[in-house]
């Protein structure tokens, strides 16, 4: 009992020895920056909660290794010694963070992986180039990824994942007041909100989906020039901007000097392509240029009824395999098909921009030559609900007759009493 | 009979000795009165049986036990083969109606004291089917592989897993591994194809014989002045194929305008959908075990049901002993308030589990 008495009284001071002993064990540092601010209250609170998610804290990066001082003070005087950096200002945010971010060495030491030329492509950027003027509105580093809660652009809840990146940029480029000064349009998260593109990120939830960064760039962020457009949505839709390069549109897009992309299909408010923008009704893109009787307008209206045609027997096809689904044929396997059309469809869509209305109107034979089996298949769905209720209706007949004359068996036995 | 059908008999007869089973088939009397109509439902469920041998047989010809080829070869079934979708509608539809005429037979006989003596082991004998019955249901909702019914089965799997001592070891024998996979669709099906309808074929063939030895029971204090006797072949058999005819008109109606749905293929990766439920006859303990608190005094609630539920069976199986004053040719109103107790409790979870959002 004495004993026991004994390595109690023992035991806290020379555990408190042993961390004393062992700084570098990492549970035993001491972090005055932390403990002063975390005690602190509103703006002088805040950098101590966020810091506890902050990448860089995961990486074992403190307060020091940004802001210097000594963490080890208790004092505030003795804290912020010489080597106190304290805040940088706006304009020496991205050389603050290039010293380590720039620094390829520094940076193998904690994510070989990540790139090292974010300030030079900044400086770059229309940003950048801003600053560099003096104009210290513009975005710099902290805007875009947090100052004290920085998280990796892998993690959803980061300013940077991609469905948060809209927002993020649309935190200055959707406000009147901030834009004011650089007279440019502020409707562009609303608009890629509507766009296909925004379905796909977050309707779809399909993180390849292109957001503001994708087109953009994000480090060095840049409008894209006429000249360029059709360059950035190549990245995506490559097949699609050869046919376009090989069109008779290229040369007369490049001579008006008008944008190949955007010119039909907008830029951030980018809608999925209907037929509607095809052929010569009022919303068609082609009509635009095309006069009525030229030979584009004859194009314009034979593309239309192409695919209107096409569209409209997918349109039938679909409702008579529900109708044969409805009636409890299994109809899978057609329906399964109707997806191979859908392919040919978009396939002979992509078509319309090289212009070669002969490779489309192929494509879609292609396709209704598809149609043409599914329907059959409808058919002979529907057929076969017509036989099986025949069917029900002949064996029912025969089983009531069966059980007519059992029941007047049963009827005739129990009226004699006895057995037949 | 003419002389062809005559000669054919004497020639199995001399070889079989059929003649004492013609002649017990021609004393063979089936009494006749007010609460007679129960007495069909257990032809019924032989009928159905009958049904289920001859469709499983057929199913068998097409249906691949992999969980890369089972729901495809059930989707082959329902839209390539003739008639297919025919045969698995009604192996399906049967199924479920076969339990619920079980459950109906179950409860005319507790009702009509009908285990009594000397008819106990006649009614553990069906008591044992129901058991059996259950898992053809449970193993054959596996088979089709489709989401409802693997998500079913990994929530039917952990609350055998939840089993106090062997329930670890319980589901894990269940599922030849942690989880639903391959190992799993293998046991199942040969649960089954193989296991399952082996030991119902034993039991059945001893239920039978039972009734057959033993003959139909009489409802205590029936006035017997009015009870006629009515000879079981054919008089009982032709009364008993009415039922039959009716009941495969209902089957033919509901294969044809409600065909069995093949569902979507699983997806082990996929979250558990919302909602998932056992086979309709599983819920009314599967709701209980929703509805009860986490703890009760210092046992884990889902465990306590458990142990419950088996001791209800266990008393349920144990019924023609413990009502002594039944053996005795006495009413036992005591008895017949926990039947309709039990009755109630089983239709009313199952009600609540289809009406109640969130169960």
């Amino acid at each position: 009992m004495r004993n026991e008495m004994m390595m109690k009284k023992w035991l806290l001071p020379l555990a408190m020895s042993c961390l004393l002993c062992f700084p570098g064990l990492g549970f035993g540092q001491k972090n005055s920056c932390l403990d002063c601010h975390s005690k602190l209250e509103a703006e002088l609170r805040a950098p101590a909660d966020a810091f506890k998610q902050d990448i860089h804290q995961q990486f074992g990066l403190g307060c020091v290794d940004c802001h210097g001082g000594n963490p080890a003070q208790d004092s505030e005087d003795l804290a912020k010694d010489k080597s106190f950096k304290g805040s940088p200002k706006r304009a020496q945010v991205p050389e603050f963070c290039a010293s380590c971010h720039s620094n390829g060495a520094t940076m193998r030491r904690f994510n070989p992986n990540l790139r090292v030329d974010q300030l030079s492509q900044y400086w770059t950027s229309r940003h950048g180039q801003l600053l560099k003027k003096g104009d210290t509105k513009v975005a710099v580093c902290t805007d875009c990824h947090g100052q004290h809660g920085i998280q990796s652009a892998k993690y959803p809840k980061s300013m940077t994942f991609p469905w948060n990146i809209p927002q993020t940029c649309g935190r200055c480029h959707a406000g009147a007041e901030t834009m004011k000064d650089y007279k440019i349009p502020t409707n562009q998260l609303d608009e890629y909100k509507q766009s296909v593109h925004a379905n796909a990120l977050f309707d779809k939830k399909d993180l390849s989906a292109p957001t503001c960064n994708d087109c953009h760039g994000n480090h060095g962020a840049f409008p894209p020039e006429v000249k360029s457009v059709a360059s950035v949505c190549r990245q995506c839709h490559p097949s699609t901007g050869d046919l376009f390069s090989k069109s008779p549109h290229k040369k007369a897009f490049d001579d008006m000097g008008i944008s190949e992309c955007e010119a039909c299909h907008g830029n951030h408010k980018i809608l999925r392509p209907s037929n509607d923008m095809l052929g010569t009704g009022e919303k068609s893109g082609c009509i635009q240029c095309h006069e009525s009787g030229s030979k584009g307008y004859q194009a314009a209206a034979d593309l239309g009824r192409i695919f209107e045609a096409l569209q409209k027997q997918m349109r039938q096809n679909e409702d008579i395999l529900a109708l044969a689904e409805k009636k409890g044929v299994d109809v899978s396997q057609p329906k399964f098909h109707l997806q191979d059309v859908n392919t040919i469809l978009v396939s002979a869509k992509n078509l319309t921009h090289g212009l070669a209305v002969e490779d489309i109107r192929e494509k879609a034979a292609e396709g209704e030559k598809i149609l043409v089996d599914i329907r059959q298949a409808g058919d002979k769905a529907l057929q076969e609900a017509k036989f099986r209720r025949t069917g029900l209706v002949i064996a029912t007949a025969f089983l009531a007759l069966f059980g007519l004359a059992l029941f007047l068996k049963i009827r005739d036995m129990t009226r004699s009493g006895s057995r037949p | 009979m003419n002389k062809f059908g005559r000669n054919i008999v004497a020639y199995l007869d001399d070889r079989f000795q059929l003649q004492g089973l013609f002649d017990f088939a021609k004393k063979k009397k089936v009494p006749e009165h007010s609460y007679s109509f129960w007495y069909y439902f257990g032809g019924i469920c032989l009928f159905l049986t009958g049904i289920q041998i001859m469709t499983g047989i057929l199913l068998l010809l097409y249906y691949t036990p992999s969980i890369d080829g089972a729901h495809e070869s059930i989707q082959f079934i329902m839209s390539q083969v003739k008639f297919g979708w025919l045969i698995r509608s009604v192996h399906s539809w049967t199924a479920n109606i076969l339990v619920g005429v079980i459950f109906v037979h179950m409860f005319s006989t507790y009702f009509l004291k009908a285990y009594r003596r000397p008819r106990e082991l006649t009614w553990i004998t069906g008591f044992l089917l129901l058991v059996i019955f259950l898992a053809f249901g449970f193993s054959g909702y596996l088979l089709p592989w489709n989401e409802l019914s693997y998500f079913a089965t990994r929530v039917g799997t952990d609350i055998a897993g939840s089993l106090p001592l062997i329930g670890k070891w319980l589901k894990t024998l269940i599922l030849g591994g942690s989880s639903v996979s391959q190992a799993t669709l293998s046991r199942f099906f040969w649960f089954h194809v193989a296991i399952l309808p082996m030991a119902a074929f034993f039991i059945i063939g001893t239920h039978v014989l039972l009734v057959q030895i033993l003959g139909m029971s009489k409802p205590i204090g029936i006035n017997e002045a009015k009870v006629k006797e009515i000879s079981f072949f054919p008089d009982f058999l032709f009364k008993d194929a009415l039922g039959w005819t009716l009941i495969l008109v209902l089957i033919g109606v509901l294969c044809v305008f409600l065909p069995w749905e093949v569902g979507k293929k699983a997806d082990p990766f996929a979250a558990t959908p919302l909602g998932i439920k056992p086979e309709w006859y599983f819920t009314f303990m599967f709701t209980t075990l929703k509805l009860l608190p986490s703890h009760i005094i210092f046992i884990e609630g889902e465990k306590l049901a458990i142990l419950a539920f088996m001791a209800g069976g266990l008393f349920w199986m144990l019924v023609p002993y413990l009502d002594r004053r039944a053996a005795q040719e006495k009413r036992s109103p005591v008895f017949t308030l926990i039947g309709v107790a039990v009755f109630l409790y089983i239709v009313v979870m199952t009600i609540l589990t289809y009406t109640v959002r969130g169960l």
